[in-house]
């Protein structure tokens, strides 16, 4: 596939990159750290194509089979 | 004591030096015990090594029998021997070295580069195997050595313990292990961590070995014999062995024996050694017992099922558990179990005797061996006295609060019973104990779904608990009728099965009438006091009896196997009673009891329904037998024209059409593979055809389509298999093909396409099958044996697999699923948070139900 279509296709759920205050909001509200939060790798194709750095919380709508949509978060790491 | 905590593990070889270093003793003799009867000294049984005598204190810490750990000790070897674990290993770094300088054979910056990727998998905590294993690939590539020019002669291994250096002129030469641990030790420190190696705490040439420990001997306890010989452990025997043969080494050598009696008897020194650390390596005879049994040495110990990790470590054996095979009883509860009294007196319960008790137990105490009686009571003081014939009387005179008696397992008491394999968690589920005669466990057969249990002989673990804590867990939490729905499908696992669908079925089809007494006798076991009035006095019909188990009040409409079930205010007011009613993993009755009565409700609804369905059962009566497949001449005649020969004729056209190169390929298929298909699918619906005229023949009257078409056992296709024909058998769902060339069997022609030629049996089971026919069936039927064992053993470890990984994760009180660390692995369990067991069939609610209840009318009607 070519660069810069992947977050075109469909199977591909919408990753954002999360502002500090939504972050700390977050953080607030399951009481967690940082660390706590699932990890996706630097090198995640979608992680590279967002460009999303270290330490940043990507979060990541699906649509799901069960629930319609689900909304989940993760910390990218090296 | 200071508590401390484990930083790291480390893994390396024992060098000689520290062998002597932790050696409490050093080892000469072979012999062990004295004629004095007391352990020789620098024997293999000696009191430096640990104590298994009672009575003697250890030379070396001073300790008992039970307080010694033991210690181990050494055996100096005459000669060098390879440590066969190793064996392999030493091959490959020989082959990777110079034979002249030690040095392996790669250039100075190949090195550095292998070097330093080890190192970067050695930070990511990864395996350096495969880095390892380049290192040994380039390095034997490289004939010639580039730090002093020696040229490199092959080595050959020789399994399990030779090495051969050959040269280019073919000539051989054994490399004795002496050798090979100069070789080893010639390999400098830098050059040790290729090969992902640490050299400080596993050197190479530590693979040979020049002294051997000895482990303590409270690691290889010898054994008094009723004879009140002493049997030694294998492990003893095989060291006995080793010191033999190190004697002999030494004294041939000492007085100068030729140098092909020295080379066998260090043969024989590594056979030995080699095979006590493994005692089952290819190429070597196993060593033997006089008994001709193999001896069980290291590996053997550590080894498979019933090796040290598996069978020691990880499985262990409990107490106040029993084990028998298990039969049906209809009669009992479903969170019964039936518990001979024989097993009944051997488990026990422990019971604090107090002011409220007492007289109870002394009752108890009095009954002594007699079945609600005691084994055990432990006096205040804590001596345990074991009731006998003649003490029962006095101590039960003598019981006062404070002590404890261990008495009988009872009526009513709670234990937990299994069946493996414990797939899932209603495998093992918290009973009431009934004590009965016999010697079987006795379970109710609705209840044998969870376990997946049938009665063929199935055996099952009972386990008695011990604390209050664990008996009201057990009752919270796993109690029969707390798991009646399964949390895998939101359904009943638990449910009727076989003759319990039957049963209801018949005493609800139809219009069946029953006088007052036939009533009574049918609800004989279930607590009725109102039989109501009778709908078409004075008989009551069958749908009106089966309402008296239903709640009262109970609405559901839901539709059957064969028509729509309509209950209305706990009457069943039309529909028949079939496996999508009170069948396990359907049962929508069961399901709806449960749900809107409750727990204790659906348990008493599912033995109400056991023993109604068994009763009517029995009252009706129910066989089933080869002449039920009998179907008359003219239905007989039309499976053969109508339904086998046409589709005979049809293949036969195709063939033909085929041949002729009429046949038009499918889209994406070749034109066999299009013959093959149609053939297939003509063939299908003849077998289609077959049981279907056999079914017209065959009403419902008929046990064997009652009991499919009401879902209690088989199915149509089974009967027309028994009555009309038994159809294509297949092989990876393809017409069998495998055989000759061009045929199956030498019976046909090469090349022959037909029906008969590639495995359709046109005969029925009833009428027998042709010895093609047969044939065929068995290769068909192979296939699917195959397919099970493989299926059952890959799932089995697929399950184990997930199980592992799943089995710590938590659901927390903020709906999120979080593993040991706290780490959030899911922010909402399952994305919805919602439990399948509490749900309604996936979802969370059920709206068309809730708007039911609440306006009384239906939704989309
Ligand atoms: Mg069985
Ligand atoms: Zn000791
Ligand atoms: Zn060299």
């Amino acid at each position: 596939m070519k660069k810069g279509k992947i977050l075109e296709h469909e199977l591909v759920p919408k990753h954002e990159i999360m502002e500090e205050s939504e972050v700390k909001e977050l953080l607030d509200t399951y009481k967690i750290k940082k660390e706590q939060i699932p990890k996706i790798k630097i090198s995640d194709a979608v992680i590279k194509e967002i460009k999303a750095e270290v330490g940043d919380v990507v979060k990541i709508t699906r649509q799901s089979r069960i629930a319609g949509k689900y909304i989940s978060y993760r910390l990218v790491t090296e | 004591m200071r508590t401390k905590r484990i930083k790291g593990i480390k893994f390396g070889l024992l060098s000689p030096t520290e062998i002597r270093r932790m050696s409490a003793a050093k080892i000469i003799t072979a012999d062990t015990y004295g004629e004095d009867g007391f352990p020789i000294e620098m024997g293999l049984v000696n009191q430096r090594i640990g104590v298994i005598d009672p009575g003697l204190r250890c030379k070396t810490c001073g300790g008992r029998m039970g307080e010694c750990p033991g210690h181990f000790g050494h055996i100096e070897l005459a000669a060098p021997v390879i440590h066969v674990g190793y064996a392999k290993l030493i091959y490959r770094m020989l082959s990777a070295t110079c034979r002249k300088c030690g040095r392996v054979l790669l250039e100075e910056k190949e090195k550095k580069r292998f070097l330093a990727e080890i190192e970067r998998q050695k930070e990511k905590q990864a395996d350096v195997g495969d880095v390892v294993k380049q290192v040994f690939k380039e390095a034997v590539k490289n004939a010639v050595c580039m730090y002093c020019g020696e040229h490199q002669k092959v080595i050959k291994y020789d399994k399990p313990t030779t090495y051969i250096e050959i040269d280019e002129e073919e000539k051989k030469r054994r490399l004795m292990p002496t050798d090979v641990r100069e070789r080893l030790e010639r390999i400098p420190d830098e050059d040790i961590a290729l090969f992902g190696m640490d050299p400080k705490s596993a050197r190479p040439e530590w693979m040979v070995l020049t002294v051997l420990p000895v482990p303590p001997v409270t690691a290889r306890p010898s054994i008094t014999l009723e004879s009140g010989q002493r049997s030694e452990d294998d492990l003893t025997h095989k060291l006995v062995d080793i010191i033999r043969i190190n004697q002999r080494f030494m004294e041939n050598r000492d007085a100068g024996a030729p140098q092909l009696i020295i080379e066998d008897l260090w043969e024989l020194l590594q056979y030995h050694v080699s095979t006590y650390f493994n005692n089952e390596i290819p190429g070597l005879p196993p060593a033997r017992h006089r008994s001709g049994r193999p001896l069980k040495t290291m590996e053997q110990r550590l080894k498979g099922k019933e090796g040290r990790f598996r069978g020691s470590l990880s499985g262990k054996r409990v107490n106040f558990s029993a084990r028998t095979v298990i039969s049906p009883d209809p009669d009992i509860d479903i969170d019964e179990v039936g518990v001979p009294e024989e097993i009944a007196k051997e488990l026990t319960i422990t019971v604090n005797v107090t002011e409220r008790n007492l007289e109870s137990m002394r009752e108890t105490v009095r009954r002594g061996k007699r079945h609600p009686g005691a084994n055990y009571v432990r006096r205040a003081d804590g001596k345990k006295v074991k009731i006998t014939e003649i003490n029962y009387g006095m101590l039960a005179d003598e019981l006062d609060i404070g002590w404890k008696v261990e008495r009988h397992l009872r009526d009513g008491d709670i234990v937990l019973f299994n069946r493996q394999p414990s797939l899932h968690r209603v495998s093992i589920m918290a009973h009431r104990v009934r004590v009965m005669p016999g010697k079987t466990f006795r379970l109710n057969p609705t209840v044998c779904p969870p376990y997946n249990a049938d009665y063929d002989g199935d055996e099952m673990n009972l386990h008695v608990l011990q604390t209050e804590e664990a008996r009201a867990e057990a009752r919270i939490l796993m109690a029969v009728e707390r798991n009646i729905i399964s949390p895998r499908f939101g359904r009943p696992i638990i449910g009727g099965i076989h003759d319990y669908i039957t049963g209801l079925f018949l005493l609800t089809w139809g219009e069946k009438k029953f006088e007052r007494e036939e009533v009574l006798a049918l609800l004989r076991k279930i607590d009725i006091d109102d039989l109501g009035k009778p709908a078409e006095a004075p008989y009551w019909t069958g749908k009106q009896i089966f309402s008296m188990i239903l709640p009262k009040g109970l609405n559901l409409q839901f539709r059957g196997r064969i028509n729509d079930v309509i209950i209305r205010e706990g009457e069943l007011i039309s529909g028949v009673i079939d496996e999508a009613a009170i069948g396990s993993f359907k049962g929508i009755i069961i399901d709806r009891i449960f749900r809107q009565y409750g727990e204790k409700a659906a348990k008493k609804f599912i033995n109400d329904a056991s023993r109604l369905a068994i009763n009517y059962i029995l009252h009706a009566g129910f066989s089933f037998g080869i002449s039920d497949e009998d179907i008359p001449k003219e239905g007989e005649e039309q499976i053969r024209e109508e339904a086998v020969r046409e589709a005979e004729h049809k293949v036969e056209e195709l063939i033909r059409a085929y041949e002729a190169e009429e046949l038009e390929a499918l889209p994406g298929r070749t034109l066999e593979e299009t013959l093959e298909l149609l053939i297939m699918q003509e063939l299908g619906r003849a077998r289609d055809e077959a049981g279907d005229i056999a079914e017209r023949y065959l009403g419902i009257e008929n046990a064997a389509v009652l009991m499919a078409k009401s879902g209690a056992r088989g199915s149509m296709l089974n009967l027309t298999q028994m009555a009309a024909c038994v159809g294509q058998q297949s092989v990876r769902g393809e017409r069998i093909r495998r055989g000759y060339q061009g045929r199956t069997l030498p019976h046909f022609k090469s090349g022959d396409l037909s029906a008969d030629a590639h495995g359709f049996v046109r005969a029925s089971f009833k009428d027998g099958l042709s010895p093609t026919e047969y044939f065929f069936h068995a290769v068909g039927g192979r296939e699917a044996l195959v397919d099970t064992a493989v299926r059952t053993s890959q799932s089995g470890y697929f399950q184990r697999r997930l199980i592992n990984a799943l089995q710590d994760l938590e659901v927390k009180n903020d709906g999120t699923v979080r593993e040991t660390r706290d780490t959030i692995v899911q922010f909402k369990y399952g994305e919805d948070s919602v439990d399948p067991s509490k749900g309604e069939y996936g979802k969370v609610v059920d709206i068309d139900e809730i708007i039911r209840e609440a306006t009384g009318a239906e939704v989309g009607a």
